[in-house]
């Protein structure tokens, strides 16, 4: 017999609690498969921070960190700076790295740390139940926007990448989606690339995923990769933003 | 060994050098900015790792990344970047992080002023961040004494796998003295095992967590951390008793204050009034024993402390009714002076003005 | 009797106090006396005065914190103001009439008035005025030898400032010689 499709070696075998339909499992599937391949497992430590994601640590298969709320950078920057021939790498939600944290991502971007930060943009708090997120869309209803974000109360959506490259330190910075197979296959590559930028040592890299959540969007999964599609690629564009190493 | 002429935030920095700490994350406040400044320069020198964060509670989290790798680290600050650091610390607790963190605490509360108290007493010794924990807390009262605190700082971390804070006030760290540093026989502290530095060579992945979901589970997690403070109360109280043996009266206060205290009881030595002092040197563990040693032979204690009357509740407790407890303090950065508190012991003798 | 000296030196900031304090505290450590050496570091350092405690001894030393001084260096009339109270009766107060214009009326202390700044112009160097005040407390109080003090002025000057060595020991034996001759003597 051939096998054609396995696990992989990058994730542990305990079951997530993630919620059907979320591509929460789409995606640590794709880092585990990225340091598998590259062989960095035994090299790598990761950070979970907190929300959605903050069980991530139970999920791959390296050792790992729990971070405090919004922190996940500066455990990391710790971690690298000790041990500067290793991987380390965040997982962080839009709530966690957008609201809570935007102050450490944005210095460990500037201090150029050869660290490398999954972003995982929803467009809403998922572990707390539903509320508004610094990257909420205009008009989305989240339990804590009723009416749907209005942005002369609640401001404008945040975009990370696009705030991100502009500083001198980041080295990668690229947006891609879970919405298709064709943009999967994209979100692998980038997520390669961010890696493979750390490994040289070139700096900052991030990679935002635009991900669903049926659960809180209220809507069921084959429609919340069309909304996503939809609502959320206009408002956040893919694309890479920043390649310092494609430039030199 | 040489003798050297050194401010005690500068000395607080050295003597970790010497207790092996070869990283720092930090930010500046003061007055412990010299602690910052003299790692920014020194650490270099002897391989280490020095970096300025973006703000206390990035800081904090670096160690807490540090200490994960299985290194020495160690963070400073004064009291608002030290309140900063409190989410921090408690994750340090849950996770069972090593870690020193050094408070030099000034007036408050808010932004308070630079001058010198012992306001953060409370803060330091009753865990200070939300959970069920206790911290190990060292006060030096001189700058040799940082030396060696310093060290017992790292080694009790490593031992217990628990942060530990070392409490001075602005005076200590503003100070000059002459100091002697010292190579200390390397103490045996247990193996890293845990520490996250990648699976390479040793097994299963490993995780380093505070977080646990499940009630029981967590309260098991309690459980051993409770355990584990029970062994630190048992190990690691340290004080001095200072002619406590025919004392009428006793003097409590550490820190910088028992100093000055010092001073005062010379001098009502000197008029015939039997006083001394205990000095407790671990604030967390407190120190109980020279209290039930002597609680039952004193007229009265006199806390003294720079606050408005924090350590005296731990005095109370130690003392548990058998004598009185009575205070003197100065707060928001007024430093007693010896003849107020040499004043406040004539004053509780009942004996007549000198 | 044991040794218990309890120093202010207080001036503007930029005058120096904070180092004349700092070559006491060494000159005293490297007679293996007990000292220590406390700034005042607050607020008032930016404009007021800036003072510096130090404490020699020969026993372990208490409080670094002086209230009630027995020896009190003033530079700028603030620090004549808040620090002349505070010396002990008994005590020691040096003055520098280079900025001082207060004069004391306290019977029972030896005041030691000197215009530090015109005699250092004399001896060629306005900036090593402090010496002079720090001689004559040397003199006065031989509570710490000259040449402790001059090895202490070889850790406080940095290597490539030690050709102004002896310009500085000038100035200090200028004040010893103005004690000795009871120069500005009151009290």
């Amino acid at each position: 017999m051939i096998t054609v499709y396995e696990k992989t070696k990058g994730l542990t075998d305990k079951p997530t609690h993630y919620c059907p339909g979320c591509t929460h499992g789409i995606i640590h599937r794709i880092v585990g498969e990225v340091l598998a391949e590259m062989d960095i497992l035994e090299d790598t430590i990761g950070v979970a921070s907190v929300g959605c994601s903050v069980l991530s640590y139970e999920y791959f298969n390296c050792d790992m960190t729990q971070a405090a709320h919004g922190r996940a950078p500066a455990v990391a920057t710790g971690i690298k700076r000790v041990l500067p021939d290793r991987f380390v790498f965040t997982y962080q939600g839009d709530g966690d790295l957008a609201s809570i944290g935007m102050s450490e991502v944005i210095h460990a971007a500037a201090r150029g740390e050869k660290i490398t930060v999954i972003f995982v943009n929803n467009a809403i708090y998922g572990m707390t139940g539903g509320q508004m997120a610094p990257t909420t869309l205009i008009g989305q209803k989240t339990v804590t926007s009723p009416e749907g974000r209005n942005p002369n109360i609640q401001g404008m959506p945040i975009r990370i990448s696009e705030m991100i490259s502009t500083l001198d330190g980041a080295a990668y910075i690229e947006r891609v989606s879970t919405h298709d197979v064709p943009h999967i296959a994209k979100v692998k590559k980038a997520i390669r690339k961010a890696f493979e930028t750390q490994k040289k040592g070139i700096g900052f890299s991030l990679i935002e995923v635009l991900s669903t959540c049926p659960t809180n969007w209220g809507i069921d999964p084959i429609e919340s990769l069309e909304w996503m599609k939809n609502n959320m690629i206009p408002a956040y564009p893919l694309g890479v933003y920043k390649n310092i190493g494609e430039r030199e | 060994m040489v003798k050297v002429l050194m401010k005690g935030n500068e000395v607080i920095a050295e003597a970790a050098v010497h207790a092996g700490c070869k990283y720092f994350f930090g930010y500046p406040i003061t007055p412990q900015s010299e602690l910052v400044a003299y790692m920014a320069k020194r650490l270099p020198e002897v391989g280490g790792l020095f970096l300025q964060a973006e703000s206390e509670i990035a800081a904090i989290n670096m160690v807490y990344g540090a200490a994960g790798t299985g290194v020495r680290v160690m963070t400073s600050s004064s009291s608002p970047g030290f309140s900063l650091k409190q989410e921090g610390i408690s994750f340090l607790v849950g996770s069972e992080l090593p870690a020193v963190i050094c408070n030099i605490v000034r007036g408050g509360p808010g932004l308070g002023n630079i001058q010198p108290a012992q306001s953060d007493y409370f803060q330091v010794t009753k865990g200070g961040g939300h959970g069920d924990y206790h911290i190990p807390v060292l006060a030096p009262a001189s700058l040799q004494e940082i030396v060696d605190l310093t060290q017992d700082a790292f080694d009790i971390a490593d031992r217990y796998r628990t942060p530990v804070i070392i409490m001075g006030d602005g005076m200590l760290g503003q100070m000059m003295e002459p100091v002697e540093f010292y190579e200390a026989k390397p103490k045996e502290v247990p193996k890293k095992d845990w520490a996250t530095t990648g699976t390479r060579g040793d097994g299963g992945p490993k995780i380093i967590t505070s977080l646990e979901l499940n009630a029981e589970s967590l309260e098991k997690h309690n459980h051993h951390l409770q355990a584990k403070f029970k062994q630190i109360k048992e190990n690691e109280v340290r004080f001095e008793a200072y002619e406590t043996e025919d004392a009428d009266y006793i003097l409590v206060a550490f820190g910088t204050v028992a100093r000055i205290a010092m001073n005062a009881i010379r001098k009502a030595r000197q008029e015939g009034i039997k006083v001394g002092l205990i000095r407790p040197i671990s604030l967390w563990p407190f120190p109980e024993k020279p209290f039930i040693d002597t609680r039952d032979k004193v007229k009265s204690y006199i806390t003294v402390e720079m606050s408005a009357g924090q350590m005296i509740e731990d005095v109370r407790l130690a003392v548990n009714g058998h004598a009185p407890v009575d205070f003197f303090g100065r707060t928001g950065g007024v430093v007693p002076t010896q003849e107020e508190i040499y004043h406040k012991i004539i004053s509780v003798a009942g004996g007549v003005e000198v | 009797m044991t040794m218990l000296e309890e120093i202010i030196i207080a001036g503007f900031g930029g005058q120096g106090v904070m180092s004349m304090g700092q070559l006491l505290a060494y000159a005293g450590m490297f007679e293996d006396k007990h000292v220590s050496w406390l700034p005042s570091y607050g607020p008032e350092q930016r404009g007021g005065t800036a003072n510096c405690a130090v404490v020699i001894s020969h026993d372990l030393i208490g409080s670094p914190l002086v209230s009630r001084a027995s020896t009190a260096m003033v530079l700028n009339n603030p620090s004549f103001e808040k620090f002349e109270p505070m010396v002990k009766a008994g005590g020691l107060l040096i003055v520098d009439t280079s900025l001082v214009t207060l004069d004391s009326t306290r019977d029972d202390i030896t005041i030691i008035k000197i215009n530090a700044t015109e005699l250092a112009i004399e001896l060629g160097n306005k900036r090593i005025a402090n010496m002079i005040l720090i001689g004559a407390f040397l003199e006065q109080s031989k509570i710490l030898g000259m040449e402790s003090i001059m090895e202490s002025l070889k850790k406080v000057l940095s290597p490539e400032k030690h050709h102004l060595l002896e310009v500085n020991h000038k100035a200090l034996l200028k004040g010893t010689v103005l004690v000795q001759k009871q120069v500005g003597f009151t009290g």
